[in-house]
């Protein structure tokens, strides 16, 4: 807080010296008072997050190093000798996260022209982006739950929990990229007595669909790390091991799985990397 | 027969009236120049006669004799009214990322069943035929090109072959050459005024520059403020009376000088052949009164 008040000072200070020489002619002083507000907002939301976050145990990281140097030791020589069953349930975490990103992908299409302001009436926007709103305010782990008690424990209630999770998130990301679109080409297709789906399908659709694909890999590499997560609450793959193997101290074992999942993730990236350059 | 019936089409955008009491009347087969300054209300009445937006209570629109629109509201034949007018714009309205050849089979979505046109199911003889209207505007060779990778000029050409896929017995040409150099600028014309000639196409095209209408179109229509201020012969639109009517705006529609017909076939020459017997007549028209 000191710093603020003396820069405060000091811009007080030089202010009359330099209307003399008039350096400061046309200056916004308005726009500098506001950035001095915007600053003390920033630094005032800080110190009132100061005591609810306990940012006071902060000491705790060097006067009790030891205890998480011993912890983490545990992680130091990874265990992979069950490595086939390991990779075993990654992939099943990975087709977890395949199945979800797919289901959501084909219920996204329709959903993202019918959320685009610049595509339907209010009358048919506004329920489809609250559905919408609705399905991504609902966290995956959250539906997950619900997914397990309506069709068991297993991987196929984490399909589930990524499809409606996901289709809210690419619903909206695919409006938003159909909201930029050149209306112009879209007016052509009308002018020769196109249907409106078909002007959808040669006027909206050639014009969106790298980034519709660009968006549906990035989704695809999020839901493999997702899916890794909802294995911890029951719902199948790589994360329920590596939750099971935590919970009872296994930590070389934990520490192979950690580096299954990392290793999985950079595939991912790196494929969809090379997939997204190759259809943009 | 009547091609285009517009009676007292007014048209109100915010503040600013567009278009208010619009008459004209253009029968089959005749090849009308649109004129006026920017704002003047051009390129709102083509949308209107298009069936691309809706004028206010009062104003009617006919196309081939059938309602297309009345107080604001689409007749019950739209679509296919809409099918049957070709519209090419000033800025193509091309779908860049597809290829030619698909734009250019985009022309018979009205005319073929709704499921085959959505999935883009065209059959031979209708590609075929595709290809043949590239080759009747003269660009057959970019058929599975990129929209996008052509020119200005080419991709008018294309818009032009899109409309001849349509089979339309009306084309609404708004500003097809504003953003073309005139060499492309005269091939466009070029092309329009064949198909006018051989296919007895009723064509209405929105000009900025007066001398393309003297040239192509017998008929000249002139708009100011949204108000027709001329309808008549093309000839009769010498540059005092331009002046007279436009005031100040007159020097953006009347070009400094003449077009390069004049002892100058080459451009036309490098064009399809049957257009050469339009240039001799050009030519004529063009000699200083």
């Amino acid at each position: 807080m000191s710093t603020t008040s003396e820069s405060l000072a000091g811009d007080r200070a030089v202010a009359p010296a330099a209307k003399a020489s008039d350096i400061n002619a046309g200056r916004d002083w308005s726009r500098s008072a506001w950035n001095l507000v915007i600053l003390a907002g920033v630094i005032g939301a800080l110190a009132i997050s100061w005591g609810p976050a306990e940012m006071g145990r902060w000491t705790f990281l060097f006067t009790d190093s030891a205890n998480m140097a011993e912890y983490a030791s545990g992680f130091l020589r990874p265990d992979f000798g069950d490595w086939r069953y390991y990779v075993h349930e990654m992939i099943v975490t990975v087709q977890i996260a395949v199945w979800g990103t797919f289901l959501s992908l084909i219920v996204s299409i329709p959903f993202g022209i019918l959320c685009a302001h610049n595509m339907v009436p209010w009358w048919v926007l506004h329920p489809c982006r609250r559905l919408m709103d609705f399905f991504r305010a609902i966290h995956e782990v959250v539906w997950a739950v619900l997914f397990v008690v309506a069709v068991g424990l297993g991987p196929f209630a984490g399909v589930m929990a990524l499809f409606i999770h996901n289709t809210g998130i690419m619903a909206k990301l695919f409006s938003e990229a159909v909201e930029s679109i050149d209306p112009r080409p879209v007016e052509g297709i009308r002018s020769t007595g196109a249907t409106r789906i078909q002007e959808v399908v040669f006027g909206v659709i050639p014009q969106v669909l790298p980034l519709w694909v660009s968006y549906t890999l990035y989704r695809l590499e999020t839901n493999v790390r997702t899916a890794t997560i909802l294995g911890v609450i029951g719902a199948g793959g790589i994360g329920q091991v590596l939750f099971e193997s935590v919970r009872g101290f296994y930590y070389p074992e934990a520490s192979a799985i950690l580096l299954i999942i990392v290793a999985t993730v950079v595939i991912t990236d790196l494929l969809s990397q090379q997939l997204r350059k190759f259809v943009t | 027969m009547t091609a285009i019936a517009v009676e007292k089409l007014s048209k109100r955008f915010g503040k600013k009236q567009a278009l208010s009491g619009v008459d004209i009347e253009i029968a089959a087969g005749e090849m009308v120049a649109l004129i006026g300054a920017s704002g003047s209300g051009k390129s709102t009445l083509m949308r209107h006669i298009a069936g691309l937006e809706r004028g206010e209570a009062g104003s009617v629109v006919r196309i081939l004799g059938e309602i297309q629109q009345k107080d604001g509201r689409y007749g019950p034949n739209m679509r296919d009214l809409r099918g049957r007018i070709g519209v090419i714009f000033q800025q193509f309205n091309l779908v860049a990322r597809l290829p030619v050849i698909t734009n250019v089979l985009c022309g018979i979505l009205g005319r073929i069943s709704i499921w085959r046109g959505t999935f883009g199911l065209f059959n031979k003889a209708e590609k075929a035929a595709a290809i043949e209207a590239l080759g009747r505007v003269g660009i057959p060779e970019v058929a599975w090109q990129r929209a996008s990778t052509l020119s200005g000029g080419q991709q008018q050409r294309a818009a032009i072959a899109r409309t001849l896929m349509q089979r339309s017995q009306i084309l609404l040409a708004d500003e097809p050459i504003a953003s073309l150099d005139p060499a492309s600028a005269r091939r466009v014309m070029d092309v329009l005024a064949d198909i006018n000639r051989t296919e007895g196409m009723t064509i209405l095209v929105s000009l900025h520059q007066v001398e393309y209408a003297r040239v192509y179109c017998e008929r000249t229509i002139a708009l100011r403020d949204g108000k027709v201020v001329y309808d008549g012969p093309s000839d009769a639109l010498s540059d005092s009376f331009l002046t007279e009517l436009y005031g100040a705006a007159s020097e953006e529609l009347v070009l400094p000088q003449k077009l390069p017909v004049k002892g100058n076939p080459r451009p036309v020459a490098e064009a399809e052949p049957e257009n050469r017997p339009v240039a001799g007549q050009r030519e004529k028209i063009l000699q200083p009164a």
